[in-house]
């Protein structure tokens, strides 16, 4: 037994688990597209806003088209104001 | 207004079923009106672990077909009344069901229930596929251990493109569910540790359910462990994650079998 599997068994081998699925997980993620690109801009655009603005978070739509040469993102998101409410769409 | 849940892992056996009559039962015990819809089309066992197997006369299928009403097919718990069950088909194809068909009974189940809870099938087949498709939140149930936390891995990337949700461009909520814990074996160092499955997969934890006898007890006499064993580990573990579902704010421990034996042996001490 060497050294380094000595420690590796004192230490457990849930420690090898986790650093062998991060590996997998990043490539398989590059490889089915990045999963949570459009979730994660949810999260930051309503951060953004909610700094300004109160906003329900079932009030963002953010949705990505992806086209072979372009891909857009629509965001849409629902301000409630005094006179009932403004909608602020971005496309782009 | 009424929400609708899918329990879902990708990787089979990690306790999907369990989990969804455990927490149907347990949201239903809080008052709320619950019905848990089996999707696994063949391999159904939801009616099993309710101990309503005998009970099923019309199921998803036959009310997808309009062979039979809604009302007909829906079978009312026994001990829990605001608790009900829409089986599976134990005979037919599971290509049977239509997607607009099953877009249609949910959209009516909305109107009669507080929850709507979809118990799906391994895989990310069809059967998967449509349990996630009108879902507006998803537990995704883990072991902790490394084909578990793949596959959990792909069907979030799923929940996040593929339901309706999703392609309406509106948020998915997911939430974790890590079950047949061992503290012990955690511990050594054996299974994944809990906060690394959390940083891996990165969606809010549920809740932990330990392993525990208590499980299979329950299932062997056909009835939730939140029902039948009220104060044992697993079932206080899913009551907490069912007061987390409707926001509650719970502590998250992890509940032991041993707490009452711990207790008083160190009261035994202080005296
Ligand atoms: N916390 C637990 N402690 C002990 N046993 C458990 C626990 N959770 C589930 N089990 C057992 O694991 C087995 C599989 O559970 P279950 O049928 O709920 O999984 P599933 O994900 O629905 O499976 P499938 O993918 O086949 O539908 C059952 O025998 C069940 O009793
Ligand atoms: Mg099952």
């Amino acid at each position: 037994m060497n050294l380094l599997s000595f420690f590796q068994r004192r230490r457990g081998s849930a420690p090898i688990a986790r650093d062998r699925l991060q590996v997998l997980l990043a490539h398989e993620r590059a490889v089915l597209g990045q999963r949570d690109l459009v979730a994660i801009l949810r999260e930051e655009i309503l951060a953004v806003i909610g700094r300004h603005v109160r906003v329900d978070s079932d009030k963002v739509r953010v949705k990505m088209d992806r086209g072979a040469s372009i891909s857009t993102l629509e965001v849409d998101i629902e301000i409630p104001t005094a006179e009932g409410g403004l909608k602020l769409a971005i496309a782009g | 207004m009424a929400k609708v849940l899918v329990v879902t892992s990708g990787k089979g056996g990690v306790g999907k079923t369990t989990t969804t009559a455990a927490l149907g039962a347990a949201l239903a015990q809080g008052g709320q009106s619950v019905v848990v819809i089996d999707f696994d089309v063949g391999l159904r066992n939801l009616d099993l672990v309710l101990g309503a197997e005998r009970r099923v006369v019309y199921d998803l299928i036959n009310v997808v077909q309009g062979e039979a009403k809604l009302s007909q097919a829906l079978i009312r718990d026994k001990r829990v009344e605001t608790l009900s069950l829409l089986a599976a088909s134990q005979t037919r194809d599971k290509d049977a069901l239509s997607e607009e068909g099953v877009g249609r009974i949910i959209a009516e189940l909305r109107e009669k229930f507080d929850w709507v809870i979809c118990d799906s099938p391994a895989g990310i087949e069809r059967g998967s596929a449509l349990a996630m498709r009108f879902a507006d939140v998803a537990v995704v149930v883990t072991n902790p251990e490394v084909s578990s936390v793949r596959d959990s891995d792909r069907i979030i990337g799923l929940l996040d493109s593929k339901t309706e949700r999703a392609e309406k461009g509106e948020r998915m909520e997911k939430h974790l569910l890590i079950t047949r814990f061992d503290p012990a074996r955690e511990m050594r160092g054996e299974m994944l540790k809990t906060e690394d499955v959390l940083e891996i997969l990165s969606i809010p934890l549920l809740g932990i359910i330990p392993e525990s006898e208590e499980v299979l007890r329950a299932s062997n006499v056909g009835s939730p462990v939140t029902l039948n064993a009220p104060l044992s580990a697993p079932a206080r573990a899913y009551l907490d994650a069912a007061k987390r579902l409707r926001g509650e704010v719970v502590a998250m421990t992890v509940p032991t079998e041993r707490r009452a034996g711990l207790l008083s042996k160190l009261f035994r001490r202080a005296a």
